[in-house]
């Protein structure tokens, strides 16, 4: 193993395997080139949806929705987590990385179903949403396009896989993987089973759209479809806590409260999270209530339970981390003194607030079995998700960029100023957005229409006033945070093709950051306890952890209250 | 050693939790568990829950019954597109469906009555969206489902769609009167 094949970043000191650098580049610009289209999109479906404004025709609405959910919420976040595998595998284990030919073949597929799926979306005859409900068809190439995109992530699970076996037998580190490296392998298991039930799926539906298939049961395929939809997400959860934990460690030196409580916590969503995908089936015909109970509650909540624990343990490491380094005055001076204005701590920390406030309230109430039956497709349901993803995956996925950029790219961030103020414009915007949204669904607002005042229809339906308004603030909400969007594509574009090179720490971009070379955690007299109160190492994320779990019964509640409104249904 | 840092203790697995970790998690596992049993209780105790009665149907044959019912019990006709209003007797069987892009037919009920409301689609998948009341479930084709509903509040419901459809999606409606009594 030559040494030339290795970098040392000499400010963060990581190791970069440099095939495996070359593959994290690649990966993360077409990430960002997609996360732009996706975005263009996204901005027209909004002004679409904003009643005052109604954009688009029909027709260009239904396509631009299709490629904003297939392009989000596959092709933009995929990519970014394989550049996140890789990372995690090679880089955090100061490995080469396994076959870094073959993990270029994976690139090529997944390149090359992205341009495929887009085309066949572009065209026009392929506006069946994200979904594409059978028997509802679309261009053969809508899912020629997601099935190469999945081979070329597939080789890139095993890639990640085998570099694991490798670091292992080459002894490139001692003991056991670091814990963002466990969930980051805890993703790549979800990732496995996902791409599988997709090829399930996709294949027969892709022979069914060329005619060599007869017919494709519709329940049939809403079952399986969502072992890949659903799943897809929760291998997003799993990396968006590992980047919170990174974050916490690249930002505060943070180290996890106890190992053995996180790497459960992701062992959990490796057992439980999956059997989320029933959450979409709750209101379909002929599933039974005992397999909707079971599955829809993960199998007793304990995939909730992860995150709940996820949820404490990342701000309590940072807590006790800030509280050894001094910050022990009161319960939130930790918090007080937490750099907010460094992007990769104010974006990690929006989007852990919000994922779990927003999203995971959210996705817990509405995927209890009955109340399902008051949001089931309402624009409630995209609310929630975009809680999730945008506000957790995609906006941890962002701060993380800011830390990438001069350790992986070796080039400035540019425009610090923007990019300070970036994850405030997004993740706020985002909340409003998806809050609003949320509450338009409670209304009874669809997801996935065009015109919520009916004007062509022959008989006529009006929402009220309060619902109209909500959607008018979901569009100002989603215009703030599309310019949140726009400020990251414009930073990280401009730092990676026309940065400057990076010459010390103090050149990363920002005045305030340590971003890299956390100070050594010095553990104080009487133990963390003793810096904390109550004999809790983190006493004020433990406060905050009972507001979280105030805020959730209320809502949760609430939203009984409500369906024991609607009519009795047997 | 950091979360991006192998443990430094390689028995890390014997490393004592703290007190604020054991405290949450047993707080949570109690919501947990109690949200679990929300959703049996309901079941028991609950008013609102949906049925798991379902069968498999063709469009021809579900049309034929769906038909039948509106002939015999057609009892005027709205817009110019001449559509039935049908309204069934208390406690039958109901039958609704979903085609590209309309509710047919619409429905007249009883108030405080129990029915069989049967739903499937014609062709595509759609979403049964009862408005301003808000119950919505999903109707694929080839699946009769069953609910049985009291409509419990007088007045109008409008049926939309909230499953994508195709390009008419957003103008399919339908409608179910509700009454007070006999009229």
């Amino acid at each position: 193993m030559s040494n030339e094949l290795f970098r040392t970043c000499p400010e963060s000191g990581l190791q970069f395997h440099r095939p495996a650098e070359r593959l994290m580049k690649a990966h993360a610009v077409v990430a960002v080139v997609i996360l732009l289209l996706g975005g263009i999109a996204a901005l027209l479906v909004t002004l679409t949806r904003w009643p005052a404004v109604h954009l688009l025709p029909a027709d260009r609405f239904y396509q631009l929705l299709t490629s904003h959910g297939v392009n989000m919420l596959i092709f933009w976040i995929i990519s970014f987590e394989i550049a996140i595998l890789y990372f995690c595998s090679s880089t955090l284990l100061k490995c080469r990385l396994a076959t870094p030919k073959l993990a270029w073949v994976g690139f090529g597929l997944m390149l090359l179903g992205i341009i495929v799926n887009n085309l066949a979306v572009a065209n026009g005859d392929a506006s069946v949403m994200m979904t594409s409900y059978v028997p509802m068809p679309a261009n053969p190439n809508f899912y020629l396009g997601l099935i190469l995109f999945a081979v070329g992530a597939l080789i890139g699970c095993f890639i990640f896989l085998a570099t694991l076996v490798v670091a292992k037998d080459e002894k490139t580190y001692e003991g056991s993987i670091p814990l963002v490296t466990f969930g980051a392998l805890t993703a790549c298991i979800i990732a496995v089973f996902t791409i599988a039930s997709g090829a399930i799926v996709l294949v027969p539906t892709w022979l069914w759209s060329l005619g060599y298939i007869n017919n494709i049961d519709a329940a049939m395929y809403r079952i399986v479809w969502w072992a890949l939809g659903h799943s897809s997400q929760q291998i997003n959860v799993a990396a968006h806590v590992s980047v919170w934990y990174a974050i916490a460690a690249i930002v505060f030196g943070a180290r996890p409260l106890s190992e053995k409580v996180s790497r459960t916590a992701f062992f959990l969503y490796i057992a439980f999270l999956q059997l989320a995908s029933a959450h979409h089936l709750l209101v379909d015909p002929g599933l039974s209530a005992e397999w909707k109970i079971f599955n829809t509650s993960y199998a007793m909540y304990l995939a909730v339970l992860a995150s709940m624990v996820h949820g404490l343990t990342v701000p309590g490491s940072i807590e006790v981390a800030q509280r050894a380094k001094g910050y022990t005055k009161g319960l939130f001076q930790w918090l007080q003194k937490a750099p907010w204005s460094n992007p990769i701590f104010s974006g990690m920390f929006i989007s852990l607030v919000g994922f779990g406030f927003l999203g995971g309230i959210s996705g817990v109430v509405m995927g209890t079995e009955q109340i399902n039956i008051i949001i089931h497709n309402t624009i409630y349901v995209p609310g929630h998700f975009h809680a999730t993803v945008v506000i957790g995956t995609t906006l941890a996925f962002m701060s993380l960029t800011y830390f990438l950029i001069p350790t992986l790219f070796r080039k400035q961030v540019a425009f610090p100023g923007i990019a300070k103020l970036q994850p405030y414009f997004f993740g706020i915007g985002m909340s409003v957005f998806a809050l609003a949204m949320m509450g338009a669904g409670t209304l009874g607002v669809e997801r996935r229409h065009w015109d919520m005042a009916f004007t062509n229809s022959t008989l006529a339906f009006e929402y009220p006033a309060s619902a109209y308004t909500l959607m008018g603030i979901m569009g100002v909400a989603g215009v703030v945070a599309i310019l949140g969007g726009a400020m990251y594509i414009l930073v990280t574009v401009t730092s990676v093709f026309f940065g400057k090179p990076v010459g010390s720490e103090s050149s990363y971009g920002f005045t305030t950051a340590r971003v890299s070379r956390a100070d050594p955690l010095i553990v104080p007299e009487g133990g963390h306890a003793a810096a904390g109160k109550w004999g809790f190492a983190a006493p004020g994320t433990f406060l905050l952890a009972i507001f979280f779990l105030v805020t959730f019964i209320l809502y949760y509640a609430v939203n009984w209250k409500y369906l024991a409104s609607v009519w009795p249904l047997s | 050693m950091s979360a991006i840092q192998p443990p430094a203790e390689t028995v890390w697995w014997k490393q004592p939790l703290d007190k604020v970790e054991g405290t949450w998690i047993a707080i949570a596992l109690v919501w947990s568990l109690f949200m679990f049993f929300m959703m049996p209780f309901w079941h028991v105790y609950g008013k609102q829950n949906l049925s798991s009665e379902a069968y498999k149907t063709t469009p021809q044959a579900y049309m034929a019954k769906t038909q039948a019912m509106v002939d015999q019990y057609t009892i005027r006709t709205e817009t110019d597109a001449k559509l039935p209003v049908v309204r069934p007797p208390p406690g039958s069987d109901v039958y609704l469906l979903g085609r590209l892009w309309q509710w047919w037919p619409l429905l007249e009920l009883e108030k405080g009555q129990t029915y069989r409301l049967h739903i499937s689609s014609m062709d595509w998948q759609h979403g049964f969206s009862l408005q301003p009341v808000n119950i919505n479930t999903q109707i694929l084709p080839g699946y009769e489902m069953v609910l049985t509903i009291t409509p419990d509040t007088d007045g109008e419901q409008t049926i939309i769609c909230n499953e994508f459809c195709g390009i008419g999606h957003h103008n399919m409606v339908g409608k179910i009167y509700v009454t007070e009594g006999e009229t």
